[in-house]
């Protein structure tokens, strides 16, 4: 029987060339923001060109530009693989990627400018926190409603982290950007002191948990048993896993204040949590990783599974690493330190980034309608570009960090400070350009990435490519998993 | 319990999507509500004012230019931190501080009680070429703020919004402030905001510690 419903692809396909786009710019604000802290000339006194203002443009470009055109690429191609279904709403879905693209734009056409909240990882001012919470909305009815006219009745786990994705983060967007405006490019928060930290870091770490996390598990629950073709290596497994990861990670936030004026019991609760987070964190990466079992002999032929490996192996360090920081003694140390800006560039260029080109690497082809990227060879130099960059970006880092640390806090026998200031800074100014250099790599691998991408879209650009049929009538076969007997 | 209660949520959209939005709430909500009553119950030393408008002004420029992203402004309750710094920040000198600039990480040094610690003049010539007074610091240069009028209106605007979100400014406060910022620059507002920190509320005799470490603290730029 054939049918007359195909998949949508085609918001698909815009959200694949809009991550394509930002994941340049936002690496090359990132690399340029690098080059200024070793070279401070290159500022050149130019306003919107100085560091202060140019790194929120990094950190919005890659997480949310780059990222969240991911995610919501991927989200809407995996929903509608996954339940059966076209998407919801074609129209609605068309407007959530021209809303999230005149967001990012907006966001970071202002914030070089001086017009932001100055709250980490929610600079934009009020009137671009309204559009996004709009956007937002309307990719959670577009998600939801294609969840609802699905026609395989198991939601499949890949979808759980969808959903928590979009609906933890609408609801940390909307409590930390509560604000009341001067003007158009003004506002104050709600909150002052205390009470504001609190609130940032909840939102600050649980953006990392929801957007960075579990929106990239959706990702790897999905395009991991399909790279791997094998089925996952324990579903009941996963969804432990979900229930743990999503809880305990709201309670881990105040570990960003450790030894601040919050109150003491606020930073124990924090990092005792932060300790528990390790399970659900490790359970996740193994699951995929065993996921590869009985089929590790496709990563000698196959780039995209790499990178998925690679991923899952730096996600378990980068959430390892995450817990021994919370533990107070040692975020005495690392705290304020760039062994901070290590951890999460080892969890965001080692984790999300390489977990996102490998899903983007396994979909492109079969949204594109092709049966293969259009180099193999592209997509390998791509990952060692990648790979070398990232571990030389992290180890400097690493480095300048425990470096800084331990120049901060030596003493004399006497008991007087050894170093002033300004000697770390000395100290670690190698490692400024050490990093610069990695950062570099990773840049050009994503013009790899970008001129593949190009060529395998050469059917889709002439428009000669047929849209993919839904495939119903719906199979019967069993769900996994396989309903327990009753007397258990 | 058996397997198939889990199933149900395993087919049931709905019931999968509160479940998980009553999940992700618990833990924000038995952190952040406890912090917000006990940040109500600080209160700032007697005598304690919400920033003068020309140090508002200089604030909202150390937001705008994102001084935060490179400076912290909070003295952890650890030894070699109140050696450097001086003693630790505490809940009610940040009370005003919408939004708060604890900040994440020091590229530069912590600046919670930097107030008194430089000149004025080498706290300007440092904004507009830092390296003239610090020959290795690698922090830019922001030249501009010296050229920039603060504009009167925008902040009476800025006080009014202030003290529809309780911070204590009179009506007479909030009809002086144009004159007060009249013809400043924001390099002199952001210096006045600068010399204040940590002034209101630094202890009448320090700890012996930091005392013993002042040479030393002093004299790293």
């Amino acid at each position: 029987m054939t049918s007359a419903e195909c998949y949508n692809d085609r918001v698909v396909r815009l959200f694949l060339l809009a991550a394509t786009v930002w994941g340049i710019v936002g690496m090359l604000l990132g690399m340029y923001a690098a080059a200024e802290l070793a070279w401070p000339g290159l500022n050149f006194d130019i306003p919107w060109l100085t560091f202060s203002r140019l790194r929120p443009d990094h950190t919005f470009g890659v997480i949310f530009a780059f990222g969240g055109s991911a995610l919501m690429g991927t989200c809407y191609y995996v929903v509608q693989r996954t339940g059966h279904t076209r998407l919801a709403w074609d129209r609605l879905a068309e407007f959530t990627f021209w809303g999230w693209q005149l967001v990012c734009v907006l966001a970071m056409a202002t914030m070089p400018f001086g017009i932001t909240q100055s709250k980490e990882y929610a600079e934009p001012e009020w009137f671009i926190d309204i559009l996004i919470a709009i956007v937002w909305i309307g990719f959670g009815a577009v998600f939801f409603a294609t969840l609802a006219r699905r026609r395989i009745r198991h939601i499949y786990v890949a979808n759980w982290y969808y959903g928590a994705f979009i609906i933890a983060v609408g609801l940390l967007h909307v409590v930390n950007n509560l604000a009341f405006p001067v003007s158009l490019t003004k506002s104050y928060p709600i909150y002052s002191g205390v009470a504001d930290a609190m609130v940032q870091w909840w939102y600050g770490h649980n953006a990392v948990a929801f957007f960075l996390t579990a929106g990239f598990l959706g990702m790897m629950y999905y395009f991991v048993p399909r790279q791997a073709q094998q089925p996952l290596w324990s579903y009941r497994f996963s969804i432990v896993n979900f229930w743990a990861l999503i809880s305990v990670y709201m309670w881990a936030g105040s570990h960003h204040l450790m030894y601040t004026a919050l109150p003491d019991w606020v930073q124990s609760v924090g990092m005792a949590f932060s300790l528990v987070l390790l399970m659900p964190s490790w359970g996740s990466a193994a699951n995929g990783l065993l996921t590869f079992n009985g089929s590790w002999h496709r990563l000698r032929s196959d780039p995209a599974a790499k990178f998925m490996v690679l991923a899952l192996v730096f996600y378990a360090a980068s959430t390892s690493e995450g817990s021994l920081m919370a533990i107070k003694t040692v975020n005495s140390l690392s705290h304020y330190t760039d062994w901070t800006i290590a951890h999460v560039h080892s969890g965001s260029l080692g984790w999300v980034a390489m977990i996102t080109i490998g899903s983007l690497y396994a979909m492109a082809p079969r949204a594109l309608g092709r049966p293969a990227m259009h180099s193999n060879k592209a997509m390998e130099l791509h990952f060692w570009l990648h790979t070398a960059g990232t571990l030389l970006y992290v180890v400097a880092m690493w480095i300048a960090g425990v470096t800084e640390g331990m120049m901060w806090r030596a003493t004399q026998p006497d008991g007087s400070l050894t170093y002033a200031f300004i000697d770390s800074l000395l100290a670690i100014k190698p490692l400024y350009m050490a990093r610069w250099f990695g950062g570099v790599l990773i840049w050009l691998g994503m013009w790899v990435m970008a001129w593949n991408l190009w060529h395998t879209a050469a059917d889709a650009r002439r428009k000669i490519i047929q849209p993919v049929p839904v495939p119903i009538p719906e199979p019967v076969a069993r769900q996994t998993p396989a309903p327990l007997p009753t007397s258990g | 319990m058996a397997y198939r209660h889990f199933e149900f949520i395993e087919k049931h959209a709905w019931t999968l999507g509160i479940l998980t939005a009553v999940m992700v709430s618990l833990g924000g909500l038995a952190e952040i509500l406890p912090t917000f009553v006990e940040a109500n119950r600080v209160k700032l030393a007697a005598g304690g004012k919400p920033y003068d408008p020309l140090r508002l002004a200089g604030r909202d420029i150390y937001v705008r230019e994102g001084c935060y992203l490179c400076h912290s402004q909070m003295i952890r309750a650890l030894r070699f931190e109140t050696q450097r710094y001086g003693r630790f920040s505490t809940a009610e000198e940040s009370i005003y501080d919408r939004p708060f600039q604890w900040g994440s990480k020091r590229t530069g040094p912590d600046l919670a009680r930097v107030g008194g610690k430089y000149s004025d003049d080498w706290q300007r010539l440092h904004l507009m070429d830092p390296r003239t007074v610090v020959p290795q610091s690698n922090m830019p240069g922001y030249p501009w703020l010296a050229t920039a009028r603060v504009d009167g209106a925008d902040i009476a605007a800025r006080l009014r919004t202030l003290r529809t979100l309780g911070d204590p400014y009179t009506e007479a406060d909030i009809a002086g402030a144009a004159k007060e910022v009249d013809g400043k620059t924001e390099l002199e507002a952001l210096v006045a905001y600068l010399q204040g920190l940590g002034i209101a509320n630094e202890p009448q005799t320090a700890p012996p510690a930091a005392a013993a470490a002042a040479p030393i603290a002093g004299s790293s730029p």
